[in-house]
């Protein structure tokens, strides 16, 4: 039970950032629904890991390792986002 | 000895030498590229040998945990040839960037060149790990390596505009590869596994692992940048210092390709999708013929170049209706016209993007309009931009040539004949755009008043890149049977 709500929040942030990203213009918004849409990818991926896609466990671990190299990726790609827009800003001022 | 370390040791050297050279410094970094060149390229000619002699992958367990729960690498035949060919232009690309990044002795060390060197060696562990990685998730991490190397080179110069084209890249590729981690989360639930070889036996085509596959596929095409999610590449590629141009037309493009390839005839070998793979294509050729057509409206060099690699990419997609609609000689030929078509256009792009940057820093702008005198002012360059056009078009004897009449005579194989009517459409439209460089090239002109005469070795590296697109084309077609080892679509 709590597995399908789980992923179904995710279904929904999923949503939302995807939108967030394909409609917004500013770069600061869309890096913020990169990151709603991140984390909704990895709501459901736990679910799949509370549904125990491996033998037997109560909950499958190797979803739960992707999920942290994942968020560190996802961490490693926003702060270089975030210091490209810095950088951008920055290249606005001195012209 | 142990041969099934080798595709490791290609992954992990780069890696440690990306490390050891960020506290080097620039004249340090430079160097340990340049003296990892020659045995990165050792490794890839030695993969290459290995499957070559031994006609099956290369495939090793790391720490000698086997799938699903371990994760391996296998190096098949696309992988060689893949490998191999990063590890000639990185190489290449590494000789000809020393002019623009290189420290000379005594002189003070820039944050570009700095920058570049271990960047280069970041974007060369990345490919190789793309293409010999055998689990969904490890090629997650690979394709983001690649864009976090890419990025950068684009904006290497600092400037607005550059700055902007970086931050759309990143967009596009951030969305790219966040919608495949989906598709990885939606195939674990289903299949339990992320091993390609596990998935292609285990995969049916139920719903959740069509929509994973459809999710990544886009992902991966904003990536790959075919029509219409290319808006990002040309600003990009064209904006970027030439070096970085040519590794990122030739081989950054390419990573994202192989993953494509192995989703839809790794994953899913068992379950041809042949409409969708129309589909594929249709992009495929709308790109090959707007991408020729905008490359042919440009005004300035790079950004013809960038545009005509968008077309060029359009070609690698046709070969996916031809795989999933026949079996046999004619699956065997697309398989191997799209491999050597992407083989080809990674040689022929990058000379060509080294040659427009040795025009454009002669002439101090990339004017198409003002390139007037060029043959005169600098023939082995113009040379090399018409060798390269040529392999591009698709003129025999090219490796071009051999990837277009691969494909062409597997459309009429396998009754697709309107693939046949765009490429053979594809090829008129790109000779119209390289005559338009060379027939301003070749008029009578006075080129610059800076008469700085260009180093033999950045007209000799580019032109040597062109001559081995060329030289693809003498191959026998024997020689191409290396990319059907582990095809693992055809195997029982």
């Amino acid at each position: 039970m709590t597995g399908t709500i789980f992923g179904l929040v995710g279904a929904a942030l999923i949503g939302i950032g995807l939108f967030g990203m394909l409609v917004r213009r500013d770069a600061l918004l869309r890096i913020l629904s990169f990151n709603l849409l991140g984390g909704g990818v990895f709501l459901v991926f736990g679910a799949v890991a509370r549904r125990g896609a491996g033998a037997g466990f109560g909950g499958d671990p190797v979803p739960q390792a992707i999920i942290l190299t994942g968020i560190v990726v996802a961490f490693a790609a926003t702060t270089l986002a975030v210091a490209l827009v810095l950088r951008l800003a920055a290249a606005k001022d001195r012209a | 000895m142990a041969w099934d370390m080798l595709p490791m040791l290609a992954v992990m050297l780069p890696v440690l030498a990306m490390v050891a050279a960020v506290p080097l410094g620039a004249r340090g970094a430079e160097r340990l590229t340049l003296a990892y060149a020659p045995v990165g390229l050792a490794l890839a000619i030695g993969i290459m040998l290995v499957v070559q002699l031994g006609g099956v992958p290369i495939r090793q367990e790391l720490g000698h945990w086997a799938p699903p729960l371990g994760i391996a690498f296998r190096a098949d035949g696309l992988a060689a040839a893949m490998l191999l060919t990063a590890a000639l232009i990185i190489g290449a690309i590494a000789i000809f960037a020393r002019a623009d990044f290189g420290t000379a002795a005594g002189a003070a060390e820039r944050r570009q060149a700095f920058a570049f060197w271990p960047l280069l060696l970041g974007l060369w562990a990345a490919i190789n790990l793309a293409v010999v990685a055998n689990d969904l998730f490890t090629l997650y991490v690979a394709l983001e390596l690649l864009t976090f190397a890419a990025m950068p080179l684009v904006c290497l110069d600092g400037s607005r505009a550059t700055l902007q084209a970086a931050l759309r890249y990143l967009m596009f590729a951030l969305l790219g590869s966040v919608l495949y981690l989906l598709g990885v989360a939606l195939i674990y639930g289903s299949a339990g596994t992320l091993d390609i070889v596990l998935l292609a036996q285990r995969v049916r085509g139920d719903i959740p692992v069509m929509i994973a596959i459809a999710v990544m596929t886009a992902g991966l095409l904003a990536k790959t940048a075919l029509l219409p999610l290319h808006l990002w590449l040309p600003p990009a590629h064209a904006g970027a210092p030439a070096a970085a141009s040519a590794v990122l037309s030739a081989l950054v493009v390419k990573g994202s390709f192989v993953l494509v390839l192995r989703l839809w005839f790794g994953v899913m070998a068992r379950v041809p999708m042949p409409d969708a793979a129309q589909i594929l294509a249709g992009l495929g050729a709308a790109a090959i013929l707007l991408g020729s057509v905008a490359a042919l409206g440009q005004a300035r060099l790079k950004l013809l170049v960038a545009y005509s690699t968008v077309a060029q990419i359009g070609y690698l997609f046709l070969m996916f209706p031809l795989l999933a609609a026949s079996a046999g000689e004619v699956a065997a030929k697309a398989w191997t016209g799209g491999v050597v078509q992407a083989v080809s256009h990674a040689f022929a792009k990058a000379a060509m993007f080294l040659a427009a940057g040795i025009m454009a820093a002669r002439f101090g702008h990339d004017r198409i309009a003002d390139l007037s005198g060029a043959g005169r002012a600098m023939p082995v360059t113009l040379l090399t931009f018409a060798l390269a056009g040529l392999s591009l078009m698709g003129v025999p004897p090219s490796g071009g040539f051999a990837a277009k009449w691969l494909l062409l005579s597997a459309a009429i194989g396998a009754g697709q004949w309107w693939w046949a009517l765009v490429i053979l459409g594809g090829g008129l439209l790109t000779g119209g755009y390289v005559y338009r460089v060379l027939a301003m090239g070749l008029r009578a002109g006075d080129p610059a008043p800076e008469p700085a005469p260009v180093a033999w070795q950045r007209d000799g590296i580019a032109l040597a890149l062109a001559l081995v697109s060329v030289v693809l084309g003498f191959l026998p077609l024997a020689a191409f049977g290396l990319v059907q080892i582990g095809r693992l679509d055809v195997s029982p």
